[in-house]
C-alpha cells in the first residue's frame, strides 16, 4: 500500500532535528533506518503528519570506546555493528546479535537508535541494553535501559526527543545470544542472552512479554552454584507471554527455559 | 506537497518532483520507467525490489525516493553492457537460476552486493547473503549455484586482468 501523505524535512544536525520536531508537533515521527516505520506506514498502522529524516546527521554515526564504555551513535547501522572491530573487541555479543538482525538489505539501513526508539518486544538490542545496564542518551537526557522500555512500542521519549547514542559497558567475557526463529531473517519467537560481567552472569529474554526481561531468578541461581540446567528452569518464573501466530504462551515459556540453558552452556563452552 | 529529488540512476543524472510518500521502488518503476525492479510483497520481506544505493543492497520498497537525494542508484537495467550480460546475469542463465523470473532481479542485485563484499563466498555465505530474498518456484539450489559460478568467473576474469562488466564492484 501507499503510505498516507506527510510533510518531509531533512535534518543535518541534532539541533536542527530538535527544532523540526518541535515545529511539527506531536504527530511527527523521526525517520532513521525506516525498517520498522516504513512498513507500518505502508500498512497505514502509522500515519505521521510529518517525518524528520535524520539520516544525513553525520554526528550520530560513530562507534568509540571512552572511559571504559562502548559508545554507539544512534545512526550506526546493523552492518556496522556486525563488522566493527571495536565492537567485536569490546562487546562481541552486540556484533553477533547485529549479524542476525534481518538480512543484508535490512542490516544496511536499520539503525541501533531506531531499534531502541521503536521498542518492539521482539527487538534484540533492547534485551542486551537491559541486562548490561546500558544507557540511552537523547538530545534532552540520559535514560537507564531499565527505565526506557516501558511497554510494547512504548518509551519515555517525548515528541521532540531524539535518541542520539547508546552507551554500553565493555564486556568481552563469555557470552551467547540465541535467537529462535523459523526463517533466518525473522524476528525472534523467543531470544535468550547470557553474558558474563565481572564474574557474574547477566541473563535476559526477548519477546516473552511486552518488554525485554532480565532473568534475575536465573542469575541468582547461577550465583549460588546451580548448574545451567537447574538455573534455566527459573527462566519462565513470573513470565506471562502472550500467544501469537507463531507460538502459544506455554511454548514461549518452554523456549525461555530451553534457550536460557543453551545460551549459558554455549557461552561457558 | 511535492519535493525535488536529484539522483543518479544507472549512471544517468535525474531530477524529478515527487511526493515525499513515493517509495523508491515506485519512483524507479513509474517515474523512471525502469520496471525491472519488481514488487513481490507489501511487507519488506521478499527482496524482489532490491537495488543498490551507493553500492549497498537495499529494499527499494522500504525507502522513500526523497531519501535517495544525491545517491547513486543501480538497478538490474544497469548491469549489462550492451548485449554483454553481467556475469551474474549470465550465470543465472547458464545454471537455470530462474524459472518464472519474478524474483530474479532482486536476487541478482543482492548477489552483486554480496560479491562486492565477499568475492569468493562459500555456499553458506551465499545462503546468508541472499537470506533477504525469496523465491517461490525455482528453489534455491540453482540460485546458489549461479552465484557461485559468477563468483568463479568474475574471479578468473579479474585474475586475467580483464575488466569485469559494470556493476557495483
Amino acid at each position: 500500500m501507499i503510505p498516507a501523505a506527510f510533510e518531509y524535512e531533512r535534518a543535518t544536525s541534532v539541533q536542527q532535528a530538535s527544532e523540526l520536531l518541535q515545529r511539527f508537533g506531536e504527530d511527527a515521527k523521526v525517520l532513521a533506518g525506516g525498517h520498522s516505520l516504513i512498513p507500518l506506514m505502508r500498512l497505514r498502522l502509522s500515519q505521521p503528519s510529518a517525518l524528520v529524516d535524520i539520516n544525513p546527521i553525520k554526528e550520530l554515526d560513530y562507534i568509540t570506546v571512552e572511559g571504559g564504555k562502548l559508545r554507539v551513535g544512534a545512526l550506526v547501522r546493523h552492518v556496522q555493528l556486525q563488522n566493527s572491530d571495536t565492537v567485536k573487541q569490546n562487546l562481541p555479543i552486540l556484533a553477533e546479535v547485529a549479524d542476525e538482525v534481518g538480512d543484508n538489505q535490512v542490516r544496511n539501513l536499520g539503525s541501533i537508535g531506531g531499534v531502541m526508539a521503536h521498542a518492539d518486544a521482539a527487538g534484540d538490542y533492547p534485551t542486551l541494553a537491559l541486562i548490561l545496564d546500558a544507557e540511552i542518551v537523547t538530545n534532552k537526557r540520559r535514560h537507564a535501559a531499565k527505565d526506557f522500555f516501558k511497554d510494547i512500542f512504548t518509551t519515555p521519549l517525548e515528541h521532540d526527543e531524539l535518541v542520539c547514542e547508546v552507551v554500553f559497558p565493555i564486556a568481552n567475557g563469555p557470552h551467547k545470544y540465541i535467537k529462535f526463529r523459523r526463517r533466518l531473517f525473522d524476528w525472534a519467537i523467543v531470544g535468550a542472552a547470557a553474558q558474563k560481567v565481572d564474574g557474574g552472569w547477566r541473563i535476559g529474554l526477548t519477546n516473552v512479554g511486552p518488554t525485554p526481561v532480565r532473568s534475575t531468578a536465573v542469575e541468582q541461581a547461577l550465583a549460588s552454584g546451580a548448574s545451567p540446567a537447574d538455573a534455566a528452569e527459573h527462566a519462565s518464573d513470573g513470565l506471562n507471554p502472550s500467544a501469537d501466530l507463531r507460538a502459544s504462551a506455554d511454548y514461549k515459556k518452554h523456549l525461555a527455559r530451553v534457550l536460557t540453558r543453551r545460551a549459558i552452556e554455549q557461552a561457558s563452552a | 506537497m511535492k519535493r525535488k529529488v536529484a539522483l543518479t540512476v544507472n549512471g544517468s543524472r535525474r531530477e524529478d518532483e515527487v511526493e515525499p510518500r513515493l517509495l523508491l521502488v515506485h519512483y524507479l518503476r513509474d517515474v523512471a520507467g525502469l520496471t525491472g525492479t519488481h514488487i513481490g510483497c507489501d511487507t519488506s520481506q521478499c527482496g524482489a525490489c532490491t537495488v543498490l544505493v551507493d553500492g549497498k543492497a537495499v529494499k527499494s520498497c522500504t525507502l522513500f525516493a526523497v531519501q535517495a537525494q544525491d545517491a547513486e542508484v543501480e538497478t538490474i537495467e544497469g548491469l549489462a553492457t550492451g548485449d554483454q550480460l553481467h556475469p551474474l546475469q549470465q550465470a543465472f542463465w547458464d545454471n537455470h537460476g530462474l524459472q518464472c523470473g519474478y524474483c530474479t532481479p532482486g536476487f541478482i542485485m543482492a548477489g552483486v552486493y554480496l560479491l562486492s563484499q565477499n568475492p569468493n563466498p562459500t555456499d553458506d555465505e551465499i545462503r546468508k547473503g541472499l537470506e533477504g530474498n525469496l523465491c517461490r518456484c525455482t528453489g534455491y539450489v540453482n540460485i546458489i549455484k549461479s552465484v557461485k559460478d559468477a563468483a568463479q568467473k568474475m574471479g578468473a576474469a579479474k585474475g586475467a586482468g580483464t575488466p569485469v562488466a559494470a556493476g557495483g564492484e
